[in-house]
């Protein structure tokens, strides 16, 4: 199994008034591609410091991160919009979908910022969408759906580019118990077709479907556990 | 992203908030409609003026005698001695920069054409005065100097006489007899239209000074034989009309023996200059109000530059969003600009519409002259394009450097 994400002695520092608050405190970490990981801990443990770094949404004070064979460290913000543009998808609580915007257009999002031509993004978000069952809500804007179908069109979002990793952060936090089993189903059925998948939760039920977890406290892992 | 995706982007966002949008245009619309309605109306009073100076005579001094002066009792204008032929002469001869000089003796008289009366203006001049004063022959000819000095009896009828007393017929070779005495008439001239004040122009019948002063010298109070009423003196283009008059009066002083520091018993006047400086005052003004319109469009960009503000701090998730899944800064700065571009533009469009329409009603209700110049069109959307990106830029810049966890955080 080859190294998707290689996290050596990760510190993440914030500066908050007079106060040097460290989120990560020396966090190192591999993981493989084609990995189910779940990443739990309390609320201010480091976990979501964890998967922005991850994620390339933020770069880390000190200490080396690869991701899919990239120095994330060493990116601009540019370099790193285009870097989460190819490699990462993400998928939030909130869904973040645009609204009064259809679910295709929707699904699109990410290839606006690719080049890729309209006809193109279209026919991409349609398969994607298709692929979470959705094939039938492609016209709806965001409020005509119900909660688990918005976090469907989140995931078509975050799969139209081929990305190499998912991250996603409580994914299930907004919806009712079923319609997290639906969801955690696609994860399932994403990481069983080959695709590297890291999701932030506090419910044990959801962390329970992936096949490793890292256990978050005080800026450290604490628990490495399949 | 490119451009046009971007403009998708835009117009969706200023749809969905239509209202608002509007009302941030609103600044835009007037400062727009303002500066239409008041340049057209500026360039049309300006054509307007311009016009009145080409009909009467682009460059044109006229000399006048002025007041006589008796002990202390001064006698009014045009008391003083008559100009005569001698005076015509002498500016004709000795002035430099001058394109023609013309006396010119000036009557009311009948007319009579078969069965048909006309009372009308007859005005004795010199061959110059025609090109002076703006006339052009429309049909036949003009009369020479030699024929003027000899008194044939030629005439040269405007277009109301043509109308009025030929009843449309060709007036050429016919004879008219003007208060009893029978003239030819050799010419018609182009119609000039009226006057700014409403007098018929064409109204009119021009023959030999000479003639006229021979047949009609107490109808016109010219007691000298040799004296004009007015002389016009055009002067040639690119000559300083300042430096013709002073020659003139230089001149005059000197044929009508006025010593030094006496005052002049003639007047050289400009009715070019005199509209001219009239006319200064309304562009002034003018320009005032085109600055008044300038600062109401400053104002309506402040106005855009808020809504976009206020547009951006409501979208900081949607920017999160799209920084998230790869928009880079410039990214996120071109929608924003592009999006209060749009915004000003199609205030700009709609500011043009209701100017446009501003000036047209204006014209109708004022009966005045309007001028919708393309060039000023251009300028005033392209300044609200200007304002759009001036305006639009903090914004969208202020936009561009969010922090994508921040922004994605952000309720």
């Amino acid at each position: 199994m080859s190294v998707m994400i290689e996290c050596r002695d990760l510190v993440r520092t914030y500066v908050m008034g007079d106060q040097v608050v460290r989120a990560l405190d020396g966090v190192s970490a591999d993981i493989g591609a084609g990995e189910y990981i779940a990443v739990t801990g309390a609320s201010g443990s480091g976990k979501s410091t964890f998967m922005n770094l991850l994620g390339a949404l933020d770069r880390p004070s000190e200490g080396s991160l690869r991701v899919a064979g990239e120095n994330l460290s060493a990116l601009d913000p540019d370099r790193l919009a285009e870097f989460r543009n190819r490699t990462i998808g993400f998928v939030f609580q909130q869904f973040n979908l645009l609204a009064r915007t259809p679910a295709v257009e929707n699904a699109a999002l990410p290839l606006l910022y690719s080049g890729i031509v309209p006809a193109e993004r279209r026919r991409r978000a349609l398969a994607r969408l298709e692929q979470v069952g959705l094939a039938d809500r492609t016209g709806h804007h965001p409020s005509q759906l119900s909660g688990g179908q918005q976090q469907r069109v989140a995931i078509a979002r975050a799969l139209v580019n081929d990305p190499k990793i998912l991250l996603a952060d409580e994914p299930t936090g907004a919806l009712d118990s079923q319609t997290s089993e639906d969801i955690m189903a696609i994860f399932d059925r994403l990481n069983r077709e080959g695709i590297t998948i890291i999701l932030v939760t506090h419910e044990q039920e959801v962390a329970d479907h992936a096949r490793r977890q890292l256990v978050f406290r005080d800026g450290r892992i604490v628990e490495d556990r399949p | 992203m490119n451009s046009l995706a971007s403009l998708r982007v835009a117009l969706v966002a200023l749809r969905v908030n239509a209202l608002r949008s509007a009302l941030a245009m609103l600044g835009v619309i007037i400062g727009v409609a303002s500066v239409i309605v008041l340049v057209s109306i500026s360039e049309g009073t300006k054509q307007a003026v311009e016009e009145q100076i080409a009909s009467f005579g682009a460059n044109l001094l006229i000399i006048r005698p002025g007041s006589s002066m008796f002990g202390g009792r001064r006698g009014g204008a045009g008391t003083a001695d008559p100009l005569t032929d001698g005076d015509v002469g002498a500016i004709r001869n000795e002035i430099a920069g001058l394109a023609g000089v013309s006396g010119e003796v000036s009557t009311m008289s009948t007319v009579v054409f078969g069965g048909v009366n006309w009372s009308t203006r007859i005005q004795g001049v010199n061959p110059d005065y025609f090109a002076a004063r703006g006339w052009t022959v429309a049909d036949g000819r003009a009369f020479s100097g030699a024929e003027e000095q000899s008194g044939r009896r030629y005439a040269l009828v405007g277009q109301s006489i043509v109308e009025e007393l030929f009843d449309g017929a060709d007036p050429l070779g016919q004879a008219i007899r003007i208060a009893g005495h029978p003239f030819e008439v050799i010419g018609t001239l182009e119609r000039k239209g009226e006057t700014s004040w409403g007098q018929d122009q064409d109204d009119v019948i021009f023959a030999p000074l000479n003639t006229i002063r021979q047949r009609f010298g107490a109808g016109i109070s010219v007691t000298q034989r040799d004296a004009v009423q007015t002389v016009y003196a055009d002067i040639a283009p690119g000559e300083s009309t300042g430096r013709v008059i002073a020659d003139i009066e230089n001149l005059l002083r000197i044929r009508r023996d006025i010593p030094p520091g006496a005052e002049d018993d003639f007047v050289v006047g400009s009715l070019a200059e005199f509209i001219r400086a009239r006319n200064e005052t309304e562009s002034q003004l003018g320009l005032l109000l085109a600055v008044g319109a300038g600062i109401v469009l400053l104002v309506g960009g402040i106005g855009i530059m808020n809504i976009m503000l206020v547009s951006v701090t409501e979208r900081t998730r949607e920017i999160g969003l799209r920084l998230a899944v790869g928009a880079r800064r410039r990214d996120i700065r071109n929608q924003f600009l592009i999006e209060s571009i749009v915004l000003c533009l199609v205030g700009g469009l709609a500011g043009l519409v209701a100017g446009v329409a501003g000036t047209l009603v204006y014209a109708e209700v004022g009966q005045l002259e309007i001028v919708i110049d393309p060039v000023i069109v251009a300028i005033a959307i392209g300044a609200s394009g200007l304002v759009g990106i001036f305006f639009g830029l903090y914004p969208a810049h202020r936009a561009s450097r969010l922090d994508p966890i921040e922004a994605l955080r952000f309720e």
